[in-house]
């Protein structure tokens, strides 16, 4: 039989499985394996070096160990808090946005969504504050939900606008529903672009996570803030370098995740 | 079968034939905002076990009708039953269930394997896995995929004629009485799509379904179907007949234009040899050890001046000329081999082939490739007369 014929064994399977456009290139690959060693072995200098060297008072007020972990705990409790809350809100919300009955609000919700992104975050947190007179955690994390939810609603709209019509089709005409086309081909099919945004999101958390403190909300932030204000360079490279550490460790993550997450064949 | 009792329009006999019946009466599918209906007035029955083909030209409405039978399409008026039953009554996801549908490009889950693909209906017909494991090697096998190197490959390790082979798999799989095809062959290169077509007839032999088939190659329809309806704009009826009267006799300017020049060559791929008067006295046949004087002096009693060598099974082996035979103490290595011979199985397409190859007679041989007779080209003449004469062509046509 020619199936089997043109079915040789190992033709391009190998090959086929790896292809993963979004992650083929090498520099990605490297990327993925050198950029946590290189920002673990950069913080760790940096936080070394300024806990052993030799430190006046003030410094050793903020420099100690555990005032730096939990001002990083801070950090990163923030940042977690907004990733669940924007994949709670944008990935439900991009999909309704993509269903026929609602399509028409598409514009309106991206519109909000656009100027959430285009206005500066620290305007974003501060309003939200006197708006809401709330501070701490939440009132950094709800603002910045606002801000990073862009990235993750347009690229669920997008993955999942770009999944082949012939598939849903395909999907209902052999008697799958419109939710079990949603669940089993469309969603999965979008998980590489979710992803995505996700990262972008996640990125972007991470970044303007510093400015909690302006709310209370702790986080590294507050090493720059301190190291500024009271002239300690030393406080305000250990802020600086660990917030950009764990920007890069974050979208180490997320890269990570895009990588596994992604069912095999979608593209 | 699992399903809810109102979806359930299997029907199966003893016969070979699963497939169920579908009645379309006045079927009309308007679309809002269209001055003219994309299907008007469509009326049809669509026999048990039959394939039919639509053909036509782009945008005729020829998939929109088909896509009305499971509803992926809504009908605006009209009444579409399947095996008796009323279709536009059924819940529509249950209802496609109980249909085939293979489209162009197969549409297969990209990040499904092959044995997903294939189980995916038996899943949503909440089989159990097991039942559904051997559903899917069955199928696999049905369509000549083998199990073991394809069941866990993902569609785009498949070459395309190889995914047409798993989107056939996977619209059989719950074994539906009727099987819906939307240009299912159309993405893939001649060759392979040949393999697929003779497939599929094979398939179709074996199960007996109810097949509506949607391509724009007449070619296509005139092989694979048991009656083709060649649809013109909003998907009227120009002519609903088997593939040889259509053939021998178009309705119309329109369906002459389908059917296009060489509509006798098409007749001959319809028929078989088996089917035709052959000749079965017209050749002499001889074995390598006569000799060759009593060859000539058979030949000479017989009126004939070539005689065909056969082996000790009685296959053909060469032609010889009464004037070769002179002064040879032998048959072996006389005459001419005999090049292209057709079996009772071929086609007088490829009868016609060999006739011409062969100088204007043909060897026919049997299932175990013996000389059962010799095929002329008056043969193949007087056929395409007699199938013209029965579908009342005139001198004109």
């Amino acid at each position: 039989m020619t199936a089997v014929a043109e079915g040789l064994p190992g033709v391009s399977k190998t090959s086929a499985v790896e292809r993963r456009p979004s992650v083929t290139s090498r520099s990605e690959r490297f990327r993925l394996f050198f950029q946590p060693i290189a920002v673990v072995v950069i913080v760790a200098a940096v936080v070394i070096w300024a806990l052993t060297s030799d430190l006046n008072a003030n410094e050793r007020e903020t420099l100690n160990l555990p005032t730096i972990m939990g001002l990083l705990g801070q950090h990163v409790v923030i940042t977690i808090v907004v990733s669940l809350l924007v994949v709670a809100i944008a990935v439900p919300l991009g999909v309704a946005l993509t269903r026929p009955a609602l399509k028409w609000l598409a514009p309106v919700f991206l519109a909000i969504a656009n100027v959430g992104q285009a206005a500066p975050a620290l305007g974003v947190i501060v309003l939200f504050f006197l708006w809401s007179g709330i501070e701490g955690l939440w009132a950094v994390a709800i603002p910045l939900v606002f801000y990073t939810l862009l990235p993750v609603l347009r690229n669920t709209m997008v993955g999942i606008q770009q999944v082949d019509r012939s598939l849903i089709d395909a999907g209902r005409g052999i008697g799958m529903s419109a939710g079990g086309v949603l669940m089993r081909v469309e969603l999965p099919l979008a998980v590489p672009l979710i992803l995505a945004g996700l990262r972008t999101a996640l990125v972007l958390a991470v970044g303007t996570a510093t400015l909690a403190f302006f709310v209370n909300g702790g986080g590294l932030g507050e090493l720059i803030d301190t190291g500024y204000k009271l002239q300690l360079n030393s406080v305000m490279y250990v802020g600086a370098v660990l917030a950009i550490g764990l920007a890069l460790l974050v979208d180490w993550l997320g890269g990570i995740a895009e990588r596994w997450l992604a069912p095999k064949g979608a593209e | 079968m699992t399903t809810s009792p109102t979806a359930d329009v299997t029907t199966s006999d003893s016969s070979g034939v699963s497939g169920a019946e579908i009645r379309l009466d006045r079927v009309t599918k308007r679309y809002p905002n269209t001055a003219a209906p994309a299907v008007e007035e469509f009326t049809m029955t669509i026999p048990a076990g039959k394939v039919v083909v639509f053909v036509g030209p782009s945008g005729c409405g020829k998939t929109t009708t088909m896509r009305m039978i499971n509803r992926m399409v809504e009908p605006t008026s009209g009444t579409i039953t399947i095996g008796g039953q009323d279709a536009l009554h059924i819940d529509p996801d249950q209802l496609r269930r109980t249909i085939g549908y293979a489209i162009q490009q197969a549409g297969l889950f990209p990040h499904y394997t092959v044995a997903q693909n294939i189980g995916v209906v038996p899943g949503l017909l909440k089989w159990d896995k097991r039942r559904i494991a051997a559903r899917v090697e069955e199928m696999m096998d049905l369509v000549g995929l083998d199990p073991g190197t394809f069941a866990n490959r993902l569609p785009r390790q498949l070459s395309g004629g190889q995914q047409q082979r798993v989107g056939v798999a996977r619209a059989l799989a719950a074994d539906p009485p009727v099987l819906l095809m939307d240009e299912p062959f159309g993405a893939v290169d001649p060759i392979t799509r040949g393999n697929l077509q003779d497939e599929l007839m094979r398939l179709q032999s074996e199960l007996g379904k109810t097949i509506v088939f949607v391509t724009h190659d007449f070619d296509e329809a005139v092989k694979l179907g048991d009656k083709i309806a060649v649809l013109g704009d909003r998907s009227t009826i120009q002519q609903y007949d088997t593939p040889d009267a259509i053939l021998a006799n178009p309705a119309n300017d329109t369906v002459a234009g389908f059917v296009g020049a060489g509509a006798s060559l098409k007749q001959l791929t319809l028929m078989r040899v088996r089917d035709v008067q052959y000749s079965t006295d017209e050749v002499l046949t001889v074995t390598e050890d006569e000799h060759p004087a009593t060859v000539a002096d058979r030949l000479t009693r017989a009126g004939r001046t070539y005689a065909l060598v056969v082996d000790v099974r009685h296959r053909p082996l060469r032609w010889v000329h009464v004037r070769e035979l002179a002064g040879r103490s032998s048959l072996q290595q006389a005459g001419k081999p005999v090049g292209d011979s057709v079996s009772t199985q071929s086609t007088l397409q490829d009868a016609l082939e060999a006739i011409l190859t062969e100088g204007g007679r043909a060897v026919v041989t049997g299932t175990r490739g013996e000389v059962v007779g010799t095929i002329d080209i008056t043969t193949v003449t007087d056929v395409i007369a007699g199938v013209r004469e029965e579908h009342g062509v005139g001198e004109a046509g």
